[in-house]
This record gives C-alpha cells, sequence and structure tokens, in this order.
C-alpha cells in the first residue's frame, strides 16, 4: 500500500436543492462511493449527466460546487485523511497536491491576465517555485505539448489563442506546481474531433512523461478507454462497476454498461436519391455584415423522406447554411427552390405556407420553449397559426402527437422545467411535427443529450420520417451520428462543402484530405486506436 | 490599438455632440421660462419705456437663433457674459466657485471611492455574513436619512458639543490646505455618507456577478486565499461597472451638492446657481447649466474610456 495516492472510502455527497413551491430540502448525490488511485495511474470515471463524476472528481481536492456538501466518507490523500484539515487544510494542497483541468479552458482562464500569469500562479502561491523556475517549466511544457511558439505563448491572453490550444495550456497549467494527482474534467468535451485528438494526444503524454496521477471524468467512454489504465463505471451516485480499461471495453460485466458500449444499435436502410428534390440550394454565398464570408458556392439538395447530414467542425458554416435556408440569413448569392417553388431570400417575404412546410429543431430545447407556457400549449400553438384549430380538437391532435413522441397525455400540463432533457427534445419534434412539413432542419439536436438519450431521440426521428415521409436536413459535427442516420451527407469546411453525395459514397474512400482528417479522428471503443491513428499519421507524412 | 484608438475618438466626438445639444437646449430651456427678463429686473419701477430700453440694451429684441450664436461664440471664447443681477462677469465669478466646488468633491472622492470599493470587496469576502450585512445595512441607513438631517446630527456633535470641527465651512486662498480640510471636514462626511452605499453595493453586486465564472472556480481550486481569489481574479472583470457607477457620483459630488453647501454656507456653485435661480438671472444660470452638463459628459465620457482600455479583447486583439 505505499504507493497509494487516493483513498476515498464510503464517500457521501448531499446537497440542498430550492425547488419553487417546495420547501428546501437535501438530495443525495453521490452515496457509498469507494475508490483507490495509486501513484502514476489513471482512473477514468465515466457515467452520464447527474452520474456525480465530476462531483466525486472534486472531492479529491475537498470542493463542492454550488451547495454541494461532503456528507460523509473519508478521502485519504498521501495518507491523511483531507476532510480533518478544514479549508485550510484544502487550500493546502489544491493548486499544489492535487491540480484540475476543467472542461472549457475558454472559461477556465481569467480573460483579464496573460496566460504565463495564471499558469505560473499556483506554484507561486504555494511557494514552490521562483516566478523564473516556473516561467521555465511552463515554458518547457508547452514546448512539449506542442503550443506554437512557447517562447511567447505565455505573453498572449486567452482570447487570442484557439480552443484546442487553451485546453493544452490549461494541462500545462495543472503541470506546473508539479501535483501529485491531476482531476481532468471532460478536457476535450468542448473541442471539435479533429482538436479533441491532438489535445487527448498531449494529454496523454504529459501523463506518461511527468508521472502524474490522474482523474480522468468523461461521459464518452470510447474516448477514456485510449488514457485510462482503469474506469469506474458510473450511474445515478453509485458505483456501478470497475475493472481494467481492457474489460471495460471488451468484456463489460453489467447490463448499464454493455449499454454505454454498444450505444448506436440504430438500423437504417439508405435510400437513393430521387428526381424531385424537396429542397434544392443552389450557389449560396452567405457572410455576416459586409466584411465574413462564411458560406461559398454551397450547392445541396434534400430529398422526400429521406435525411442530408451536413457535418463539419465549429466554425465550418453548418448553421449559416440553415440560417439562409430558414431565411433568417438571407444569402448575397444563390437560390433556394422549396417543393418546385422558389424561396424569397427574407424571411419577411415568405408565405404562412412556406414557413409552416419548413420547421426547426434546435440543440437547446430548453431555451427554444417558453418556460411559461404548457406542453399543451407549446405543441397546441402551431395547430391554432397554421390549421386555425380551437378547442377540443386541437386537444384531441396534441395527445396524438404527445403519442406518436411515446409521451403521455398525463405530460399536458406540464411545464418545461418538469420534463427531463430528452422528453423536452421529444416536444420540439412534437411541435415542429404539428405543422406537417415537409422539411425539418435539425440543429445539432442531439449534441447536448446523454449517449443512451440522443440514442431514443435518433430512433424516434427515423420512425417519424418512415410514417410522415418527411425529410431532415440533420446538421451535426458527430460522425457516429451521420453514420447511423444520413441517407446522403455533405461535408463542410470553412464555409466550403468539400464532399457531397450519397452516404455510402462519401464514406468510401478514396478521401480527400479533411474528409479523411475528420473520419480518423473519430474515437473507435477500442484500446489502443489513439496510437494506431496517430502513428498512422506520422507514416503518412513521413510518406509525402 | 487601432480599434481601441478608433473607439475612442468615437466616444469624445459623441461627447462634444451631446455637449453642443445641451447647450441648445439650455438655451431654449431659459429662453421658454415664463417671465420677462427686463422685467423681472425692473420690478415695480418698470416703465414701458424703460423697459423698451432695457431690452434693446439687452439685445433681447434681436431673433433667438443670433442670441443663441452670440453666447454660444461667447462661450467658445471664454467669455460666459454679465451678470444681469449685479453686472459682474460670470466667467470670473464662476471660476471661484468652480473652484471650489471641485476642491469639496475632489476630497469627498478621495474618502468615499477607495473606501466604498474596499467595503465592497470585504463585503463579498464575507457574503451573507454578518460583516456583509452590517456594511449593507450601515450604508443603506446613511443614504436614507437626508443630506440636511446628518448634516445637522453632525454639526451637533462635532462642531457644538466636541468643537472638533467649524460648523461653518469657510474657505480662502490665504488658508493652508490642512486648514482648508479641517474647515471642510464635515461637508465631506456628509458628503462620503450619501454617496459611499451607491458605490459599495454596486461594487458588491458587480463582483458577485462575477464570482459566478468559471475562472473563479479555477483560482479556488489552486488554493488562493478567498481575498486574493476576490482581488486578482474578480476585480479586474468587475471594473467597467464599478466605474460606471463611480463617475455617476462624481457628477453628483459637483452638480448635486446644494443641499450641503447650504447647510455649511459653502461658497460653491449650488448656492451660486440657486441664488440666481431665484433671481431670474438667466446668463448666470445658462452658464451654470452647461457647466454642470459638461461635468456630466465629462466623467461619463472617462467611465466609457476606462471600459473600453480595461477590456482586454479591445486592447490586444487575436
Amino acid at each position: 500500500m505505499a504507493d497509494m495516492l487516493l483513498d476515498i472510502r464510503n464517500l457521501r455527497i448531499e446537497a440542498t436543492v430550492y425547488p419553487p413551491g417546495e420547501p428546501a430540502h437535501d438530495i443525495i448525490i453521490v452515496e457509498d462511493v469507494s475508490l483507490t488511485l495509486e501513484k502514476g495511474k489513471v482512473l477514468g470515471l465515466i457515467g452520464e449527466s447527474g452520474a456525480g463524476k465530476s462531483t466525486i472528481g472534486l472531492s479529491a481536492m475537498g470542493y463542492g460546487r454550488g451547495g454541494v456538501r461532503i456528507a460523509g466518507g473519508e478521502v485519504w490523500l498521501n495518507g491523511r485523511d483531507i476532510m480533518k484539515g478544514g479549508m485550510r487544510g484544502f487550500r493546502k494542497l489544491r493548486g499544489k497536491e492535487v491540480t484540475y483541468v476543467a472542461q472549457s479552458a475558454a472559461a477556465a482562464f481569467n480573460p483579464a491576465k496573460k496566460l504565463m500569469e495564471q499558469i505560473t500562479e499556483a506554484a507561486l502561491a504555494h511557494g514552490m517555485a521562483s516566478q523564473k523556475q516556473a516561467e521555465a517549466r511552463a515554458v518547457d511544457l508547452f514546448t512539449h505539448l506542442g503550443l506554437p511558439d512557447p517562447n511567447n505563448f505565455g505573453s498572449r491572453y486567452p482570447h487570442q489563442v484557439s480552443g484546442g490550444q487553451l485546453q493544452r495550456a490549461m494541462t500545462v497549467m495543472a503541470l506546473v506546481p508539479e501535483p501529485d494527482l491531476i482531476v481532468f474534467d471532460e478536457p476535450t468535451t468542448a473541442l471539435d474531433v479533429t482538436t479533441q485528438i491532438d489535445v487527448l494526444a498531449a494529454i496523454k503524454r504529459a501523463i506518461r512523461d511527468t508521472g502524474v496521477a490522474a482523474l480522468y471524468i468523461t461521459h464518452d467512454l470510447a474516448v477514456v478507454a485510449q488514457v485510462a489504465d482503469e474506469i469506474m463505471v458510473l450511474r445515478g451516485g453509485r458505483k456501478v462497476e470497475r475493472n481494467t480499461a481492457e474489460n471495460i471495453i471488451n468484456n463489460p460485466q453489467e447490463e448499464y454498461t454493455r449499454a454505454l458500449v454498444s450505444v448506436r444499435s440504430i438500423e437504417h436502410e439508405e435510400k437513393k436519391p430521387t428526381a424531385d428534390p424537396v429542397l434544392v440550394a443552389r450557389d449560396i454565398s452567405a457572410a455576416y455584415g459586409n466584411a465574413i464570408q462564411v458560406l461559398k458556392d454551397v450547392s445541396i439538395e434534400v430529398h422526400p423522406g429521406q435525411t442530408l447530414a451536413v457535418v463539419g467542425e465549429s466554425g465550418s458554416g453548418k448553421s449559416t447554411l440553415a440560417r439562409v435556408i430558414t431565411g433568417l440569413l438571407p444569402p448575397f448569392e444563390g437560390t433556394v427552390t422549396f417543393a418546385g417553388r422558389t424561396f424569397s431570400r427574407a424571411l419577411a417575404k415568405r408565405s404562412k405556407e412556406d414557413l409552416r412546410e419548413l420547421q426547426m429543431i434546435y440543440q437547446m430545447a430548453d431555451t427554444a420553449m417558453n418556460p411559461r407556457q404548457t406542453v399543451e400549449t407549446i405543441i397546441g400553438r402551431p395547430l391554432d397559426f397554421y390549421f386555425g384549430l380551437k378547442g377540443r380538437k386541437k386537444r384531441e391532435r396534441v395527445m396524438e402527437l404527445l403519442e406518436e413522441i411515446e409521451m403521455g397525455a398525463e405530460f399536458l400540463d406540464r411545464y418545461p422545467a418538469e420534463l427531463s432533457g430528452g422528453q423536452k427534445q421529444r416536444v420540439c419534434i412534437a411541435r415542429a411535427l404539428a405543422a406537417k412539413p415537409k422539411l425539418i432542419i435539425c440543429d445539432e439536436v442531439t449534441s447536448a443529450l446523454d449517449p443512451l438519450v440522443a440514442d431514443g431521440i435518433l430512433k424516434l426521428l427515423l420512425r417519424l420520417q418512415k410514417a410522415e415521409d418527411v425529410a431532415y436536413l440533420f446538421i451535426t459535427h458527430d460522425l457516429a451520428t451521420v453514420k447511423a442516420i444520413a441517407d446522403s451527407i455533405a461535408v463542410m469546411y470553412q464555409g466550403s462543402l468539400v464532399r457531397y453525395g450519397p452516404k455510402t459514397e462519401v464514406l468510401t474512400p478514396p478521401f480527400d484530405d479533411y474528409t479523411d482528417l475528420l473520419l480518423s479522428s473519430v474515437p473507435e471503443m477500442k484500446i489502443g486506436w489513439l496510437e494506431e491513428v496517430l502513428e498512422h499519421r506520422t507514416m503518412e507524412s513521413a510518406g509525402n | 490599438m487601432g480599434q481601441v484608438l478608433k473607439l475612442l475618438v468615437q466616444r469624445i466626438a459623441l461627447g462634444l455632440l451631446l455637449l453642443l445639444l445641451v447647450s441648445l437646449l439650455v438655451f431654449v430651456g431659459t429662453e421658454i421660462l415664463p417671465g420677462d427678463v427686463a422685467q423681472s429686473i425692473l420690478g415695480q419701477a418698470a416703465t414701458p419705456t424703460s423697459l423698451a430700453n432695457l431690452r434693446e440694451e439687452l439685445g433681447l429684441n434681436e431673433p433667438a437663433p443670433l442670441r443663441y450664436l452670440s453666447w454660444l461664440g461667447g462661450v467658445l471664447t471664454g467669455d460666459l457674459g454679465t451678470a444681469l443681477s449685479n453686472g459682474q462677469d460670470i466667467t470670473t465669478q464662476i471660476g471661484l466657485r468652480l473652484g471650489n466646488t471641485l476642491f469639496l468633491a475632489f476630497w469627498a472622492a478621495v474618502v468615499a471611492v477607495p473606501l466604498a470599493i474596499l467595503l465592497g470587496l470585504l463585503a463579498v469576502r464575507y457574503r451573507n455574513r454578518w460583516p456583509d450585512k452590517l456594511i449593507s445595512g450601515l450604508t443603506l441607513a446613511s443614504i436614507s436619512l437626508p443630506e440636511f438631517f446628518t448634516g445637522y446630527v453632525l454639526i451637533f456633535f462635532f462642531a457644538v458639543k466636541l468643537r472638533w470641527f467649524p460648523s461653518v465651512a469657510t474657505v480662502y486662498d490665504s488658508m493652508s490646505l490642512l486648514e482648508k480640510l479641517n474647515a471642510i471636514a464635515l461637508p465631506i462626511a456628509v458628503l462620503v455618507m450619501v454617496v459611499l452605499a451607491h458605490m459599495m453595493r454596486m461594487t458588491r453586486a458587480a463582483i458577485l456577478n462575477v464570482m459566478q465564472s468559471a475562472y473563479i472556480e479555477t483560482a479556488e481550486l489552486k488554493g488562493l486565499s478567498p481575498f486574493k481569489v476576490i482581488f486578482r481574479h474578480a476585480f479586474p472583470n468587475a471594473v467597467a461597472p464599478i466605474v460606471n457607477v463611480v463617475m455617476l457620483n462624481l457628477a453628483y459630488l459637483v452638480v448635486g451638492v446644494v443641499v450641503v453647501e447650504v447647510i455649511f454656507v459653502y461658497p460653491g456653485m449650488g448656492q451660486y446657481l440657486v441664488d440666481h435661480v431665484s433671481k431670474r438671472d438667466v446668463p448666470v444660470v445658462q452658464a451654470c447649466g452647461l457647466i454642470f452638463a459638461a461635468v456630466y459628459i465629462g466623467l461619463n465620457l472617462v467611465a466609457d474610456i476606462v471600459s473600453i482600455v480595461t477590456n482586454p479583447r479591445l486592447r490586444h486583439p487575436k
């Protein structure tokens, strides 16, 4: 036991909640979780949102977010129970023995201070190095993690570097005080896949070369399998199982783990393009203001009852394309033809019928619904607006729609706040369907959802497509989703279409460089995948 | 840097334009006041001939736009005109008064601004605990009491009972700085009590708002002490709203201190303005109005400039 670094015993974490209209009460967030971590090892904590994985990770630093508090159990670090040291004790270990890498480095860096000042701050505050030593170590790490211009990188402000660079800078910040343990809290979740792979490789290299131990928290099993020695699966604040990464992936014991491993069990038969597309967008070029051109000559078609998936990284122009098609952003060139008639470029000039036949579903179901309206009002609104349905007829139709989205009449009087994330998205789908549209634009509709819930939404969308013969323009950055549901695919990069066609064609080699990069960056549920890809890339670049 | 410069030039140009509009407003406003200047100067003794003569002499018979232009021309060359009531040059008179007002405002600000920010920081550090509640309670009480009441209470205790400070704040040029400060100690105290609460509460609110940010959590997880977290990480990001409210209060210290000046018989702008409003001395009222407007616009301009300059995104573009 000499090498034992962290030993959490029977951890119990509570929080006080203040639900509207009810008295404040305590809820249990984590119950009876124990874990141990040896020096230099990496333990992955995995689970869906609400599983308590971040809360457990932060408990190693004696930290509770919001009103969260450690209510029971012991947290032993380097042979002492940190719960006995009080606030002063916590401050001594934070930033010295244990450091933290947050999900969004863009938010976690202070916008008013230069990177170097922030990166060396912890080491200086704990008197572990002089300014000079800390800066030298930071520059070393910048070089090691592949940051550009390492000598001057630290003199920039956070907004002056890219998201992937910031995430690596945050890893450097965690490494400078030479801690025994780093808590990585979803460090690559907010990044594009092509950026994620670089950051993941950098983190893995940093862990290997400094010998630091890590708790790696994520909801993405394929990602954690690349960096962790062992994985602990959590659900609803309790441990489901813990095993070596290898065994969790290849030989899961519990049913829940098996579901996580085998997610994406969607069956979908690809349909061939028809002669009569419902939507034709021709040579679209668009810009925000007069300066920044975000779409260059994009042409796509969507066929009745089929799905066109538009994939690309953030900033590729895929959401802008949706804004052009809906009329929210008039393009300066190009035409949008819908069901044989040419749409006006501007939203204000489109007829009610134009509006009805083209509906939208958004990423954030939360903000797409009025929090003060009931489900019945929300779904009933398009029925009234487009078809003039009132009273009993309207209610009957709302119930039918609820039935279609696999929710019952008991939801009629609920408010959005009383629904789960998946249920909210279902209500948004019902609202879009209520207009009986020919085409629904789905903008990242599953990105904010946990994998199992997202799976359910995708299956629902496919079933509805068959039943209602509605077409989807499906915008996403997630290639696994694309593979699962698309009939045709449009790959976008920096405002241009780089690859376009039926799914099998687009996904069959030979690829162009960008599509190749994109496809090979999607993490696979396989130990050693990261090394394979990186090796493959080095060989390719050597070959060139 | 070009972007910042452009924004600054834009702001300053807008400020000047605003000042021009205000001058028009001041002129029109005093123009439509009921009553006639000549009539009010001559009072009961007015005869139709003397009224006509006086009007001619004052140039009141000329069309309003012309009078506005000649007034504006005078203002731009530093000539604010002559007071109707006593025939003295307004520029020299205001010069003295404005100097006194700025002197009082300056020292009140020197005490109030750092104190308000310090109290705001303390309130955040001990939020929802007794120091926070004590600070909030005391500052709220001091702003709720009318100035004349606190003024007379202070006079009663510190001038009458304890005899530490004079009750009448008379200052003249031959006094040393310390003597002057001693003379205006009580008005400063009253002004500080009035402006403290507003600035302190804004500081507290602005910093608490920033305290929700993810980078505050980062700072806490570095093991920094709570005060370091607040001062080094939260405060720099809350500067813009704090400066805005500080400037509004500074403007109040210059233009809104009539009551305090009257209580302490302090020869400042406020008293001067009130005297001449009651005498219907239009040129003086116009001049005071314009100067007050210039102070307001100028201080708000400073607030704008500070928020632009402290924004790292503008100062260091990609």
